[in-house]
């Protein structure tokens, strides 16, 4: 199973090298949204510096879902009948393509957040701290789109049912990442926060793993 | 119950119905069950035989073998399949030997595919029974036998930002295949000049040879085309031939569809008409 998943995210990987639709479409529109914010706001810098963050975690969110979103729209039909009848588990199609995205979304947010310490240059102590949350949140996040890309495919209306899908359930992400950036900001324990994000995380991998045969059926 | 002395010809030559399967001693090999689940204590020509943990068994000079069912290689029985309300395959039976070619022709919307995608078990229909490569198509079994299943569609199976070779690696990788069978197969069908051609960039019948590559190295028990002769042209046609010819040599079994019965006269030895949903000989 772990060899398939391995096999599957590599794949992902190669095609996104490719087609770099991460890299053309949404590190550039994530990019741009994050520049137009301190525009729109002027020169009031205190402003400025208190909002990044949460400009951060809300443009990660909508421009990192897209990433799992585009992969998914590759994944046609012949190409997820093939998977099948090589043997491929829905589980492990589940936990390689949430690998791909969670690799794809950990360095989007990556380049995100040098971009968002230029622009916003926020009071933020960079801990090791820093990049658990950014990790944790990029796992989740891959799950989450990777269970609604599946739950929407072969639906005409995808597109819009994934982001309205996808937001609703990672709003406890956001909040437990936005908070733990706060508390860390304030010099105060993350740990409360770090452990409601492993805990989301633990639901949706045991949702994910659950699902992900009867939305296999399902989309047949 | 009934013995007879003829031990030694039971190891060279399986009674009829039969085949002797990994003969180790002491050994529990990976054979099939018997189709259907026997009674347990039956005389197979002429030897007593044992049915125990879901295999028959005899012991023939201390030897333990398994023997194994020749059972169809797919057997279909009324199988209906509703979109909705509608039957798109209304009434379908059949039964594919091992070393059989099955030919279905239809015209265009009788639910040739739709069928063809229930032989895959990529489709649960909606009624009936059916059994392909002994697993029960209600069940979960039939991931166990996914492996053993090739199927070329319309489309062929290919990622367009892949080169031709970095898509069969990835099928190889994925059936524990050696990557070198990979440029073997390329060749095979004419393409080791464009291996490193992105699939996008490829024909639609270069792409038909590169899925017709991809079964040649998988070497499926059980081969299911839909038009196989679709995008290819003179030259590749053989290659069809060749894949359902090494199929059921190696006792496998193959199922053909397509709206044009001529390209299948000469492949299947079984033709059958499906018609609204009905198939029918």
């Amino acid at each position: 199973m772990t060899t398939h998943a391995f096999e599957i995210a590599r794949h992902d990987l190669m095609v996104e090298r490719r087609a770099k639709e991460t890299l053309t479409v949404v590190v550039p529109f994530g990019l741009a949204a994050l520049i137009a914010l301190p525009m729109a706001i002027g020169v009031d810098l205190p402003l400025i510096s208190r909002i990044g963050p949460a400009a951060y975690w809300s443009t990660a969110l909508l421009f990192g879902m897209q990433i799992a979103w585009r992969q998914s729209v590759a994944d046609t039909g012949p190409n997820r009948d093939l998977i099948t009848l090589l043997g491929v588990s829905p589980v492990s199609r589940f936990w390689g393509r949430t690998a791909a995205s969670a690799v794809l979304l950990i360095a989007f947010m990556l380049l995100l957040g040098v971009a968002a310490i230029l622009l916003f240059s926020p009071e933020l102590p960079l801990t090791p701290w820093l990049l658990l949350i950014i990790l944790t949140f990029g796992l989740g996040l891959a799950m989450i789109s990777t269970l609604a890309a599946d739950i929407t495919s072969g639906l005409s209306g995808r597109a819009p049912l994934a982001s309205v899908l996808v937001v609703p359930l990672a709003l406890p992400l956001l909040v437990g990442a936005a908070q733990a950036v706060e508390s860390l900001t304030r010099g105060s324990g993350i740990l409360a926060w770090l452990l409601m994000l492993v805990a989301v995380e633990i639901v949706l991998a045991v949702a994910g793993t659950l699902a992900a045969r009867p939305l296999e059926e399902a989309v047949r | 119950m009934a013995t007879n002395h003829r031990p030694v010809n039971l190891l060279q030559t399986p009674p009829p119905g039969f085949a002797v399967s990994r003969p180790k001693v002491g050994c529990w090999g990976d054979t099939e069950p018997l189709f259907p689940p026997p009674a347990n204590e039956v005389s197979v020509g002429g030897v007593a035989t044992k049915w125990r943990r879901g295999r028959r068994e005899v012991t023939v000079a201390g030897r333990l073998i398994h023997l194994r069912a020749m059972s169809p290689i797919l057997t279909l029985n009324d199988i209906e399949v509703l979109f909705g309300n509608v039957p798109v395959v209304a009434s379908a039976s059949c039964v594919v030997e091992s070393g059989q070619c099955l030919g279905i022709q239809g015209p265009n919307g009788s639910g040739k595919t739709t069928l063809l995608r229930v032989m895959a078990t990529l489709l649960k229909p909606t009624s009936g029974k059916g059994f392909i490569l002994d697993a029960d198509l209600a069940t979960p079994q039939v991931d166990e036998v996914r492996r053993r299943i090739g199927l070329s569609g319309h489309l062929p199976a290919l990622s367009d930002h892949l080169t031709l070779r970095e898509n069969l690696e990835f099928v190889a990788r994925i059936s524990d295949r050696s990557q070198t069978r990979v440029i073997e197969v390329l060749e095979m069908v004419g393409l080791a000049g464009a291996a490193d051609r992105f699939a996008e960039r490829c024909s639609h019948g270069m792409r038909k040879r590169a899925d017709l590559a991809r079964l040649f190295m998988t070497e499926p028990d059980l081969l299911l085309l839909d038009e196989p002769h679709a995008g290819l042209d003179s030259s590749a046609t053989p290659l069809v031939a060749a894949l359902v010819h090494r199929t059921i040599q190696k006792g496998g079994a193959a199922v053909l569809v397509s709206h044009d019965p001529t390209t299948m006269v000469d492949l299947a030895d079984q033709h059958m008409t499906l018609r609204t949903g009905v198939l029918s000989q």
